[in-house]
């Protein structure tokens, strides 16, 4: 593209007398915005562009060849599950039949919407080995936040939940609180920043557990954890395979030692794309898990969001979950093909339930909790459950196994000229420290860089934070042989050009729109907006 | 595993996994404890073809599955017109199927939108700077109550006005609660914040933030004057929650005085779709812009100097700070702030504003009409409305409002005993308008 022409901003574009739009003129004039009292309007009309519809087509247009989706070309970004958004989930999700559907319109008017929340929470439910998922949470660190919220509700809650039996029955409950004063959570050094930073919101301690030269969990010093602090520990947060591709190989062990010491398990499912078909977080000890649908069930990024966190329980936990829940009357199998898709005239069967709903405001008022203002992201929700669909029991456990085949191979064929720090099976990640020959210089952001000139998207790099020069692969399942025999070839020859030319690599990338950014300007001096832009440059 | 999201034959598989050293793909799993292998078949159903998935979701969209209903409701959610522009090309795969862009030198397409968000945000709310985008008007507000009190340094509680929507005051009881946020609520005097009992509060000292609405939950468009000064004196920050698309022609959060505003951006130009994906905007004073949660973009030049724009400050994030970020935010709802972002520049400085004044004129309209059928009469007699207002009805209300939704109409939502709060946009026409008060004023 031509970035004289198309680089503007939407501002720079403007002329004032130009529109872009056609409202009806017909309606009932009688009043005016003039009748508001003077000290409620503002005075002077917000400096929105003024562009004919052309204009605007053709500057957003333009602007998403400057971008980079899967559908552009091979994304291996680690940790975030690039997979394909099949075509036809964005068709469902745009039928107006469901756009047009307001969130507090009668439960009796909105079955279909309903049964995809239900039944989309149990599959989710089947999938993991849990019992009950809320969808509300709209991405995984939501989703992260909101399970850890369930967890201290569960912690503060009198002892004796109705059903499923109390999950530390077994424990002498300590002085602070029915379960006693659980306010530290356990997280490997290893996790993603989200983890942490989830527990510091829901105003939890973090007690790091360090990791062992492979990148597991270090089982003695948790061991020496549980000892040490064991009746303060609300939760331990895992990730399995962790953050470096591996599976936790004590799994059941570390669930256990928790369990033992009063606290909950909590799953981040940011890497459950791994394993299914091979196994499910509630069989290896998880009490509570968040799932990212924009990950493992194939919703498109869109750019860093609109995801879809939801946030599942274990039997016993299931009345900690969050409001509005969606029910079911009557209970239909989920594996009858004669999922109740037949129109409703008489009883619904799906109902909404808003718990308490006036909100107690008080200080230290009773938890009315909510996470959102009504069902989540439920487009989302659409796309995953029609992907959920199309897979069917007889593809969706392939998902795991081949997208960690591709993980392996793409292991295998690399470790010579990238440094592989943990040797062994990985599962649907592999993660580098950089080129095996360091003497050039090039480091890991220069391969990335260098990447972009062949057309791929760059792997995460510098994360996790274990190693120095980390390089996370992820090519999910949906990748040919063809296409990851190419990156491969482009991997070894930026390893080459790293010998034969470091300095073609060092100022990669040469064939993108722009080259590397100043981060350091961006942050000196802030400009965020087109109007600090226009005041710094007078 | 024949499949079309599954690429591989049988020859790749093979020879995949001789390179791998495995015999078969399940050898992959030899790490995972025999007790947590999953030995059967998930019980799902079988898979569906995309004809028959098609039809799966005809059926469900089937009138009496999810009932069309002409929209008077509100209350957070409203029926605005968007135009093709926006759908389109919302559906670009550029902008659809890419993630956080991490890699500036191949996602300029995102960031300048984000860019121009910032900007349009900002503009409207008269303040500074807006970060680019949260998840949902709510918990933009409950991260603007954690901003408050972890802005303050003495302070023993967040005031919360109690006209603020009871659903976004569920979700800040619920972060504060967690959070360990001391919150107090501000009665309500005929629907509008009590300023005598705000007074009083703010008297008391100690106050690390106060929260409005505006428009507030009932429509009712409020008077903040004053408010502003009294919280700086107490060294607090005042965060208005404001409906967007209004402040086309109400006094901006910064024109009263506001440090940080929130709210949900789903009337600029994203479908309904029972309530979700909309998008959470948030935006702040300079001061403040090192405290703000979530991603900012900013401008800066590349190493060939051109202008260029890139994800900024991060020092402030989960990533990098880890517990003691800002915020757990990483995700926020990117493509919903491109959809603000292109309805914006296609409805403009004229288009926002006209569709504002519709709205308020059809609201008014309605309003003039109900009261005239003498079944209803004003909940908060004499107060300013924008576009949604409360009625009070002596009847069986429930049994009007199943009448109206016989007759096809959402005729508002019930937010009392005998309360019905209607909205209009500029998509009500004046027949709609006229039937709904047939319908209600039989």
């Amino acid at each position: 593209m031509n970035r004289t022409l198309y680089g503007n901003l939407i501002f720079e574009l403007s002329k004032k007398g130009r529109r872009g739009y056609s409202l009806p003129q017909d309606y009932d004039r009688t009043h005016t915005t003039a009748e508001l009292p003077e000290a409620l309007r503002r005075k002077e009309a917000a400096r929105l562009p003024e562009c004919d519809e052309l204009t605007v087509v053709r500057h957003y247009t333009n602007l998403s060849h400057n971008n980079f989706g899967v559908n552009d070309g091979f994304y291996p970004l680690g940790s975030c599950t690039m997979k394909y958004n099949p075509v036809i989930n964005e068709e469902i999700a745009a039928m107006k039949a469901f756009a047009g559907l307001h969130p507090l319109q009668p439960a009796e008017t909105c079955q279909g919407a309903l049964e995809v929340y239900y039944n989309l929470q149990q599959s989710l439910a089947e999938l993991t080995g849990l019992s009950e998922f809320t969808l509300n949470p709209c991405a995984g660190a939501h989703g992260e936040l909101t399970g850890l919220m369930v967890i201290r509700a569960y912690h503060e809650a009198p002892l004796s939940p109705p059903e499923g039996g109390d999950l530390s029955s077994n424990v002498t409950p300590p002085a602070g609180g029915p379960r006693g004063a659980r306010t530290k959570v356990l997280i490997p050094d290893s996790a993603h920043g989200t983890n942490p930073a989830s527990a510091a919101v829901c105003g939890l301690e973090v007690v790091e557990v360090k990791s062992l030269p492979d990148g597991t969990v270090d089982v003695d010093h948790l061991r020496e954890l549980l000892a040490e602090i064991g009746p303060e520990v609300a939760a331990m947060m895992m990730t399995n395979p962790n953050t470096l591709g591996i599976f936790e190989p004590h799994v059941l062990e570390i669930t256990e030692m928790v369990h033992k010491a009063g606290g909950l398990m909590y799953y981040d499912g940011a890497n459950l794309n791994a394993l299914l078909g091979e196994c499910r977080p509630g069989d290896m000890g998880f009490d509570v898990m968040h799932i990212n649908l924009h990950k493992t069930f194939s919703t498109p990024h869109g750019g860093g969001g609109p995801g879809s966190g939801p946030v599942g329980v274990r039997k016993g936990l299931e009345q900690f979950l969050p409001y509005p829940r969606v029910k079911m009357e009557t209970l239909v199998p989920l594996s009858s093909p004669e999922w109740d898709t037949t129109p409703q005239s008489t009883t619904p069967l799906f109902t909404i339930d808003l718990g308490n709903e006036a909100p107690s405001g008080a200080v230290g008022g009773a938890i009315t909790s909510s996470v959102g203002s009504f069902f989540g992201n439920f487009g989302v929700m659409l796309k995953a459950y029609a992907y959920i669909l199309s897979l069917g029991r007889e593809n969706v456990k392939n998902v795991g196994p081949l997208a960690t085949l591709n993980a392996n191979y793409i292991k295998e064929s690399l470790k010579d000229d990238y440094l592989l720090p943990i040797s062994g099976l990985c599962k649907h990640e592999v993660v580098f420290d950089g080129l095996v020959d360091k003497s050039t210089g090039v480091t890991t952001m220069d391969v990335a860089k260098r990447l972009l000139d062949y057309g791929y998207h760059a792997p995460t790099i510098y994360f996790p934070l274990l190693f120095h020069e980390s390089l996370m692969i992820e090519p999910t399942e949906n990748e040919s042989k063809e296409t990851i025999d190419a990156f491969i070839d482009v991997m070894h020859r930026i390893a080459d050009e790293a010998k034969t030319d470091p300095e073609l690599v060092k100022s990669a990338p040469h064939n993108t729109p722009i080259g590397r950014v100043d981060d350091v300007l961006a942050a000196k001096n802030p400009i965020t907006t087109y109007w600090k832009m226009q005041t710094t440059q007078n | 595993m024949n499949f079309k999201f599954f690429p591989h034959t049988e020859e790749d598989l093979k020879e995949m996994l001789t390179t791998v050293g495995v015999s078969s793909v399940h050898d992959l799993f030899a790490d995972v404890p025999e007790a947590a292998r999953f030995q059967r078949d998930y019980d799902l159903p079988s898979a569906l073809s995309e004809t028959d998935l098609r039809l799966f979701f005809e059926q469900l969209t089937h009138p009496l599955n999810a009932q069309q209903l002409i929209c008077f409701a509100g209350a957070g959610c409203y029926d605005h017109y968007a135009p093709s522009v926006v759908q389109n090309i919302i559906q670009r795969s550029e902008f659809l199927t890419s993630y956080t862009p991490y890699q500036a030198e191949i996602s300029q397409g995102t960031l300048h939108y984000i860019f121009e968000y910032q900007s349009m945000i900002a503009e409207l709310t008269g303040l500074d700077i807006s970060n680019a985008s949260m998840y949902d008007g709510a918990t933009a507000t409950a991260e603007a109550v954690m901003m408050a009190w972890g802005n303050a340094k003495k302070a023993t509680r967040v005031l919360v006005s109690e006209t603020l929507d009871p659903k976004v005051r569920r979700v800040v009881d619920t972060y504060a609660h967690f959070h360990g946020v001391p919150l107090q609520l501000i009665p309500a005097k005929n629907g509008a914040l009590d300023r005598e009992a705000l007074d009083k509060e703010l008297a008391d000292g100690g106050v690390a933030g106060v929260i409005l609405q505006q428009p507030n939950y009932f429509g009712i468009v409020e008077d903040f004057t004053g408010i502003a000064d009294a919280v700086h004196d107490q060294k607090g920050i005042l965060v208005i929650n404001a409906n967007p698309s209004d402040l086309a022609i109400l006094k901006t959060p910064g024109e009263w005085g506001a440090d940080v505003a929130v709210g949900e951006g789903q009337s600029l130009g994203i479908p309904m779709t029972f309530g979700g994906p909309g998008v959470g905007y948030m935006a702040c004073t300079e001061k403040l812009i090192r405290k703000l949660p979530g991603r900012i973009v900013g401008q800066t030049l590349d190493n060939r100097g051109q202008r260029a724009f890139v994800l900024t400050l991060q020092a402030r994030e989960q990533h990098i700070r880890r517990q003691k970020a800002t915020s757990n935010i990483c995700s926020n709802q990117s493509l919903m702030a491109l959809y603000v972002t292109i309805y914006l520049a296609v409805m403009g400085k004229e288009g926002l504003r006209e569709a504002a004044e519709m709205s308020y004129a059809g609201a008014h309209s309605l309003c003039d009409k109900l009261l005239a059928t003498g079944k209803f009469r004003l909940t908060f007699p004499n107060q300013p409305f924008f576009n949604e207002f409360c009625v009070d009805y002596d009847g069986d209300l429930d049994a009007l409002l199943a009448e109206a939704t016989e007759c096809g109409y959402l005729a508002g939502v019930k937010v009392g005993e005998h309360t019905l709060m209607l909205a209009v946009t500029e998509q009500r026409t004046p027949e709609e308008i006229d039937e709904l008060c047939e319908i209600l004023g039989k």
